[in-house]
């Protein structure tokens, strides 16, 4: 797809913590129901192009707009209603209560109740090891499930636009691969994905498009296998010299 | 069977002051209160997580704006409810200001509260009567009778308090403040709005407050700035609610009535070393039973521990 029928739509963005600037000018586009990858080393700014995209840092230039309508000022309520839902890295579930109740706050600002208990049973059928353990804390699920949980969560959400950061931090190949397939069948249902991911090749390999982001810019961009084929890609990220 | 519980509780309360004399009618005048105080703080600090210590700045305010409006020849039930709307208003102000804060250092912010009301008080003796403190006018009625009612009017709060508990625990607030208090900044995300959240949890562990705090002055009609801004008012409570259970809905009241137990029969024993007692006493318990009664595993206790 090409960028210019783009629909959530980042221009020349720059944006930081107080005096520290971290993103440098970003560009990036995403249409509905695409896979977009962003990828990067440590510390280069992905997580806070995500926190900024949903409000939670607020940007200082440039603009981020959804279907032509401005996000520049929006709370993280106001993004969450637009459609754009995002799973934090490190998942930060609330560990002390019960799985149900995790999901079920990834709708708190929905009213169409018959529609989350139809969400609910999605989500429960999408990752059934979560309907075992509804009833149980959080806190006390392995990594991989709680990462279930933290998705699940944000599909309970309605989104449109689903970022996550960091799928596969610390967790079990096996467990990534299962996160990956349900990704793709999220992708399937409509719902357009924007990812962080340190493991390149597996995202590479999922996405329809990929940023390469390097200390607040965006150094290398264009489809999945381009970027893939890129020497600077392979030599930095994939070790191939 | 709860409700039954609740109701057979209800019922012997109303009933109480025709049984007691009136030392047990003072006493759960008392027990009132600090059910008032435990489930208000419990709002912020067991629900929402916020360890807030301005309860005495609360009940402060709420002594002293109905001791003010009564001198002035107000209605005594008017003074009240407007004690309780002016401490609900200056905790919405404050918690805007301080709600920032986390911690330890938001409970010290909140502790500062009470000092800082307690010196503006003590100040301004043209309205307040600064340390001389200030009489209220006693109401003419027998002892029994004002008795009667200075009981039935903290059981009212009382209920009221714990009615707003237990529709707040249920609620969608609810559930939003138990997100911010286990993780604030994924509550924020899921579109929580924690400010204001935070703002309505600082809050309602006011509004009832301030009124016990005027009802509490106007029974006992004198007032002085370290009697109603005493920082023991901001301890106990939070004592209560470990006793019973952060939380729960009936976990503070639990805690309450345990810890005026508590102090009664510490304090009858042990004249000249009560607070040392009941301190010992509260670090046992709360070793103990950390999470508090409600969470106390009766059925294992009785079958004996097992590895």
């Amino acid at each position: 797809m090409s960028e210019n029928i783009a629909q959530l739509e980042i221009k020349a963005l720059t944006s930081g913590y107080g005096e520290i600037q971290v993103l440098w000018g970003i560009d990036v586009g995403i249409s509905a129901g695409e896979t977009v990858c962003i990828i990067g080393s440590n510390g280069v700014g992905k997580s806070t192009l995500l926190r900024t995209i949903s409000g939670i840092v607020k940007l200082t230039g440039g603009s981020i707009t959804l279907d032509g309508v401005s996000l520049n000022n929006a709370t993280p309520e106001d993004v969450l209603s637009a459609g754009i839902v995002h799973v934090p890295e490190g998942r930060r579930l609330f560990s002390a209560m019960s799985v149900r109740d995790n999901l079920l706050m990834g709708a708190y600002l929905r009213k169409d109740k018959s529609a989350i208990q139809d969400d609910l049973e999605y989500v429960y059928h999408m990752f059934p090891i979560l309907a075992e353990r509804r009833r149980q804390d959080a806190g006390t699920l392995s990594g991989g499930e709680q990462q279930m949980c933290a998705i699940g969560r944000g599909v309970m959400g309605r989104p449109r636009y689903l970022m996550i950061d960091e799928l596969s931090l610390g967790l079990a190949p096996r467990a990534v691969d299962l996160l990956f397939e349900a990704l793709h069948n999220i992708n399937q249902s409509g719902v357009a994905i924007l990812l962080v991911e340190q493991d390149v090749m597996n995202a590479l390999e999922f996405a329809d498009r990929a940023f390469v982001v390097d200390q607040g810019k965006i150094i290398v961009s264009g489809n999945a296998d381009e970027v893939a084929a890129n020497p600077l890609v392979q030599e930095a990220y994939m070790g191939v010299v | 069977m709860k409700k039954i519980a609740i109701f057979v509780a209800i019922v012997a309360l109303l009933a109480l002051p025709y049984f007691g004399n009136n030392y047990i009618v003072r006493l759960a005048t008392v027990m009132m209160m600090y059910s008032v105080l435990a489930l208000s703080w419990n709002f912020i600090g067991g629900m929402a997580g916020y360890p807030s210590f301005a309860t005495a700045a609360f009940f402060g305010i709420g002594a002293y704006v109905g001791a003010i409006l009564q001198a002035n020849g107000i209605f005594f039930g008017a003074a009240w409810f407007a004690a309780g709307l002016i401490a609900l208003i200056f905790a919405a102000i404050m918690g805007r200001a301080i709600l920032h804060l986390r911690g330890h250092y938001f409970a010290i912010a909140s502790l500062v509260m009470v000092e800082v009301l307690r010196e503006v008080v003590n100040t301004n003796d043209q309205i307040t009567g600064g340390g001389m403190g200030m009489n209220i006018p006693i109401l003419k009625i027998s002892v029994e009778a004002s008795g009667m009612l200075f009981y039935y009017s903290m059981f009212v709060v009382a209920l009221l308090t714990l009615a707003t508990a237990s529709w707040v625990y249920h609620s969608k607030l609810g559930f939003g403040f138990r997100c911010i208090q286990q993780n604030e900044a994924a509550a924020n995300m899921l579109g929580v709005d924690s400010t204001k959240y935070k703002t309505i949890a600082f809050s309602l562990s006011a509004v009832f407050v301030g009124m016990a705090g005027a009802i509490y002055a106007s029974w006992v009609n004198y007032i002085e700035p370290p009697d109603v801004f005493d920082i023991f008012l901001t301890i106990k409570p939070v004592v209560m609610v470990l006793l019973g259970g952060m939380g729960t809905v009936f976990g503070p009241i639990i805690g309450a009535v345990a810890f005026l137990a508590l102090e009664e029969i510490v304090w009858r024993n042990f004249l000249t070393i009560h607070s040392a007692v009941l301190g010992l006493l509260i670090v046992l318990l709360v070793l103990f039973l950390p999470k508090g009664a409600l969470f106390f595993d009766y059925r294992q206790f009785f079958r004996g521990r097992k590895k």
